[in-house]
């Protein structure tokens, strides 16, 4: 009834290549911003700024990324972990190089490090491909961690190798640092987020993303009609990295605040990060939402339910917690193996012929 | 429906006083790859003050409480942690890891709640003028590199010089913390420092046994955690290492790390800043009062492992600071700002420790706002394969103060430098 | 012979020797591979699954003691009884197979026909949940496994070189038992997809599906029948690594040393996964002795996966893979 087409006339063509044609869509997506920003950082603590918004908001970016280069251009990578910290550490040491720049342009410049190291990585995806090129990129893991924890150059030579973000503050705002206000952390997440949100969805939308997708669907038909598989392999990698890159250049200065690289940006994190893609839906930035969302909120609910409601022992939570969202991971893939994007886009369909569907 | 009501507030303020208890938060591990190591830890934490509440009843007349949260070893599990029990009012983190110390460093800073990582985390945490709220004693990773060269000293009549000495070592920030001393020492004493780094996980360590067969030093130390310290006695074992010359880091000397290696274990050494095995009046109350009773974290088969006396020992330390900040302050339900002073007043004495049924656990020590590292001292402990036990073989020495002090005093200068801290006590 | 030469040969020796081990965990990865195009993540996690419940058995531990304890409040722990090794084992496998047939039933038997990545996110999801399960069956302390394997350096070998070279090699007693198991293996291998039924019947799922189905031949059974060898090769890799180890959680981590060499050797070839594991193992090796001392250590996680990134370069199906190729 309120979601549809019909009586919704476009005037221009600005209108009518609008991201959300529908205006049910458009006033939803309003809805979105307008509680994002104007009104849970009035309500947020610092609980939930650490445990559940601040980590949602990065890792939709790092989800948003790799959804660019698996979900839109087809190269499965699972360095997604080691491309992070080359955008935390590129943010170290420009955060301790150059303390009086404002921190976001610090962000973006780690962010645009991170694309020309991803893309420099992703020149294998020329000649290898499907689970070669996985596996390949883990070549990119391993090399990469064990680099940033070899050479002291890139933590400033101190003792441990641990690096540590010093406070930084713009606008009079602190935003890294012990001292930041958890409205602050959320903020500046949130606005990278749109950035990145906007961003990827116009690239996608456009002649750039419409050559990656013709890549993933089939490259070498691709490439008769006329795609240049190198330009459209590489754009994908660096912007993919691009945005890896502020999500870990964000992790690190504003989530984590020290970082290891071993620990913090380990195998487990590229895992991580697939699998938020993949139950969020390959190919749909609403899906790198939803993904990052469900395996953000999964563990921290699991954890409240059977340790705080529960009360039992917190090993037996923590196997559980394993044994669920396993399980979970598993079922979803069974139920719906285009992700929690399709369940969207199918309640899109029923919406559109509601009340009435015949 | 009004009575209802007023029912569930008098039950609301009923629960209400259960937030006087004394709260310590306990970040421990019981999964994931070091679960093993995790368990008795914190099994001795949890027993210890269920021993104080049900024997003394708490601290002070104050029930003790302990707040356990899983981490994993995984720095955002810690996080989540911190955030979630921060505001049940918690006297000291324990952050058993050292990737969530540096984390908590920071933060527990700004939010004035006292971190104690009791022989982890960064060892310049010992200058409390730069590190406020953040403690290590009693030994630190700088205090255990010191120990191990003067164990070599003594073995060798103080005299070391063109002996050729292998650190395997870890290859994260934990694993890299000694390098610094080993090599100021060996300018010091004339050995040959050789380093063996060993990625994480550290399964298969074939080409690094190979190469300490082949350049044969006179001894190793090793810096390992998790599945890297049962691999790598078992290589030495198997290369006929003479393992009286092996000596590990304390991470590295739990039961769990020799038995996989049976007999091939016997003779290897660890260092320790806490004594061992369950000798000791204390551990017939626990087993009264906890493990009988039904009320013991774990399934009670730990008492006297060498992790579950360091759980038992930092509960112990952290219980004293306790009872120091009640006396300091006069209250005895006390904050987290009056727990760091109790920390930093912190006075460990033998007749303390024999008072507690512990004598002779610990090293004596002190702690001040100049030194939140204590006297630094350790011993080293010895495994019998046969008897299945480590046994002290040394008195708790001290460590090279000479050389740590001015490590301890340039590291922390950076921090204070790269964090605009202004160095002081008030 | 100089010192340098000798060290060199041993560290191939011992790399070749730690070349079989990884090849053992590969192994696994290929056979699943090659009869249902899933890349099994959870490879690794079935082989610390199977090593756990070997010792369990063995020891006499009661399975979910804990979950029991914390629920009931009781205080059981042992059954009181220990199992000799090989009785073990056979129930081992069993287990494996039961294994087997839920993981066809409960899971992939619904994922037919879907892309690979789903698949390869399904055996992590599995991965995930085997992790959680096994360590609430059998605890996650270290348990020490001893199933009479014999350890330490051989004495023959580094008496005889030493006496032939001034030099005694070292070759541990274990990676040798390693060799013979792996040896037995692959010979049972290649009987079994030779010369019996099933085997064959495998091995034509593995050329196409849709043949073989036209022929008679059960794609469920053939896939069960696959996961449970997939399964005996990740307890007989689960024994080899945890002999050296302790069975513990780490263990499951092998599966990572075993994706270069699949990657070198192909993911559809038997003899790739063997001649992938010893040229990663001498490599490595030989990189870490050679060049490691010179950029600080600790290479062999990285080169590894370098080698056989530029082996890929050169030949993008591996070494022994099929050739792949494309139709528009």
């Amino acid at each position: 009834m309120f979601y549809r087409e019909a009586g919704d006339f476009s005037t221009t063509y600005a209108e009518d290549s609008q991201t959300f044609p529908i205006k049910f869509d458009r006033y939803r997506y309003y809805l979105v911003l307008v509680v994002a920003f104007g009104i849970i950082p009035f309500l947020i603590n610092d609980y939930w700024a650490n445990a559940v918004f601040v980590p949602f908001l990065i890792y939709a970016i790092a989800a948003i990324g790799l959804n660019i280069l698996t979900g839109y251009c087809g190269q499965v990578s699972l360095g997604t972990g080691a491309f992070m910290a080359v955008g935390a550490y590129a943010c170290y040491k420009l955060m301790t190089g150059f303390p009086d720049i404002p921190i976001a342009i610090h962000i973006l410049i780690s962010g645009g490090i991170t694309a020309a190291v991803v893309t420099l990585f992703g020149l294998p995806s020329l000649r290898i491909k499907g689970f070669y090129l996985a596996v390949a990129t883990l070549a990119a893991q391993f090399f990469l961690v064990w680099l940033f924890n070899k050479v002291p150059w890139f933590y400033n030579y101190s003792a441990s190798g641990q690096i540590s973000a010093p406070e930084r503050s713009m606008f009079g705002i602190i935003f890294t640092g012990p001292n930041t206000e958890a409205w602050a952390k959320y903020l500046i997440c949130l606005v990278f987020v749109t950035f990145a949100a906007i961003v990827a969805r116009n690239l996608t939308r456009g002649s750039v993303g419409r050559s990656w997708m013709a890549i993933r669907d089939m490259d070498i038909a691709a490439e008769i009609i006329g795609v240049n598989p190198l330009k459209a392999k590489l754009t994908a990698f660096a912007v993919s990295g691009f945005f890896v890159g502020i999500a870990g250049a964000l992790f690190f200065s504003v989530y984590l605040g020290a970082a290891e690289v071993g620990e913090s940006f380990g195998i487990d994190k590229s895992f991580l990060v697939l699998f938020m893609i993949i139950i969020g839906g390959l190919g749909s930035i609403f899906g790198s939402f939803a993904g990052a969302a469900f395996m953000v909120l999964l563990p921290v609910f699991l954890k409240n339910v059977f340790v705080g409601w529960l009360g039992w022992p917190t090993d037996l939570a923590a196997h559980l917690q394993f044994i669920v969202s396993g399980g979970l991971i598993v079922v979803f893939l069974i139920m719906e193996p285009h992700g929690l994007a399709q369940l969207w886009r199918l309640a899109k369909e029923k919406l559109r012929i509601w009340p009435f569907p015949h | 429906m009004k009575k209802i009501l007023t029912a569930s507030l008098v039950a609301l303020m009923a629960a209400g006083p259960a937030m006087a208890d004394l709260v310590f938060p306990s970040l421990s591990y019981r999964t994931g790859p070091y679960g093993a190591n995790g368990i008795p830890f914190a099994d001795g934490y949890a027993d210890y003050f269920t021993l104080l509440n049900e024997r003394d009843g708490g601290i002070g007349g104050v029930p003790a409480r302990v707040l356990e949260c899983e981490t994993g070893y995984n720095t955002e599990k810690g996080v989540e942690c911190y955030e979630s029990t921060k505001g049940e009012g918690a006297l000291v983190y324990q952050p058993l890891s050292t990737g969530i110390t540096y984390q908590l460093i920071p933060k527990a800073t700004a939010d004035g709640i006292p971190v104690h990582s009791m022989g982890y985390g960064r060892t310049s945490a010992k200058n409390g003028q730069v590190f406020r709220n953040i403690f290590n004693y009693p030994a630190n990773y700088w205090d255990g590199a010191s120990h191990a060269v003067n164990h070599v000293l003594d073995l060798n009549g103080g005299d070391v010089s063109g002996k050729k000495i292998a650190l395997v070592y870890h290859n994260s920030a934990y694993g890299k913390e000694p390098i610094r001393t080993l090599e100021e020492l060996s300018k010091k004493h004339g050995y040959e420092l050789m380093l063996v780094p060993v990625d994480h996980p550290g399964q298969e360590q074939k080409s690094q046994w190979l190469q300490i067969r082949q350049q044969r030093p006179d001894y190793v130390f090793m810096w390992g955690w998790g599945v890297m310290n049962q691999v790598a006695i078992q290589e030495a074992s198997n290369i006929r290492f003479n393992m009286e010359n092996f000596i590990g880091i304390w991470w590295s000397g739990s039961e769990n790390d020799v038995l996989p290696a049976g007999d091939g274990a016997n003779g290897y050494k660890a260092l320790t800043f806490h004594n061992l095995g369950k000798d000791y009046p204390l551990y017939d109350d626990l087993q009264k009062y906890v493990v009988d009773a039904g009320k013991a974290a774990g399934a009670g088969d730990q008492l006297g492992t060498a992790l579950y006396n360091r759980g038992m020992y930092a509960a112990m330390l952290a219980a004293e600071a306790a009872k120091t900040a009640q006396e300091i302050h006069g209250t005895a339900d006390i904050t987290a700002a009056m727990m760091r002073d109790g920390m930093e007043a912190l006075e460990m004495t033998e007749a303390k420790m024999e008072a507690l049924g512990l004598p002779k656990f610990g090293p004596e020590f002190t702690v001040s706002c100049e030194n939140h590292g204590g006297n630094g001292l350790g011993a080293v402990a010895q495994w019998d394969a046969s008897a299945g036990a480590w046994s002290l073989i040394t008195e708790y020495g001290p460590s090279d103060q000479d050389v740590i002090g001015a490590l301890v005093a340039e590291d922390s200068a950076a921090f204070a430098a790269e964090n605009n801290i202004e160095p002081g006590c008030s | 012979m100089p010192d340098q030469l000798l060290f060199a040969i041993e560290v191939t020796l011992n790399g070749l020797m730690a070349g079989v081990l990884y090849a053992l965990v590969a192994l696994g990865f290929v056979l699943i591979y090659k009869a249902s195009g899933i890349f099994n993540y959870a490879q690794g996690v079935m082989a610390l699954f199977a090593a756990l419940t070997l010792v369990g058995i063995m020891e006499g531990q009661v399975p979910f003691s804990h979950l029991i304890n914390a629920i009931f409040g009781t205080e059981i722990h042992h059954f009181g009884w220990h199992v000799p090794a090989l009785a073990a084992i056979i129930l081992t496998i069993a287990v494996m197979v039961v294994f087997a047939w839920l993981v066809q039933v409960l899971i992939f038997r619904h994922l037919v026909n879907q892309e690979p990545i789903l698949l390869f996110m399904a055996t992590i999801g599995l991965a995930y949940f085997l992790e959680g399960f096994g360590d609430l069956m059998w605890g996650s302390d270290i348990k020490k496994l001893d199933v009479g394997l014999p350890q330490g350096i051989n004495g023959w070998i580094d008496q005889t070189t030493f006496d032939a070279f001034g030099y005694g090699f070292f070759i541990d007693n274990l990676d040798i038992s390693a060799t013979i198991v792996a040896i037995i293996l692959v010979a049972g291998l290649i009987i079994f997809s030779q010369y019996t039924k099933q085997g064959r019947a495998l091995r034509a799922v593995a050329d196409d599906h849709q043949a073989a189905l036209s022929v008679g031949i059960s794609l469920n059974f053939i896939w069960v029948l696959v996961w449970s060898v997939a399964g005996f090769v990740a307890l007989v890799a689960g024994i080899m690594w945890g002999a050296k180890s302790g069975v513990q959680f780490s263990l499951s981590l092998i599966a990572l040393k075993a994706l270069p060499v699949l990657m070198l050797g192909g993911f559809t070839s038997i003899p790739g996964a063997i001649v992938g594991g010893l040229i990663i193992g001498v490599g490595e090796k030989l990189f870490e002795f050679l060049i490691g001392p010179m950029v600080g250590g600790a290479t062999e996680n990285w080169f590894a996966y370098v080698l056989a990134l530029l082996f890929l370069v050169f030949r993008p199906q591996g070494l022994f893979g099929e050739k792949i190729i494309e139709r528009v």
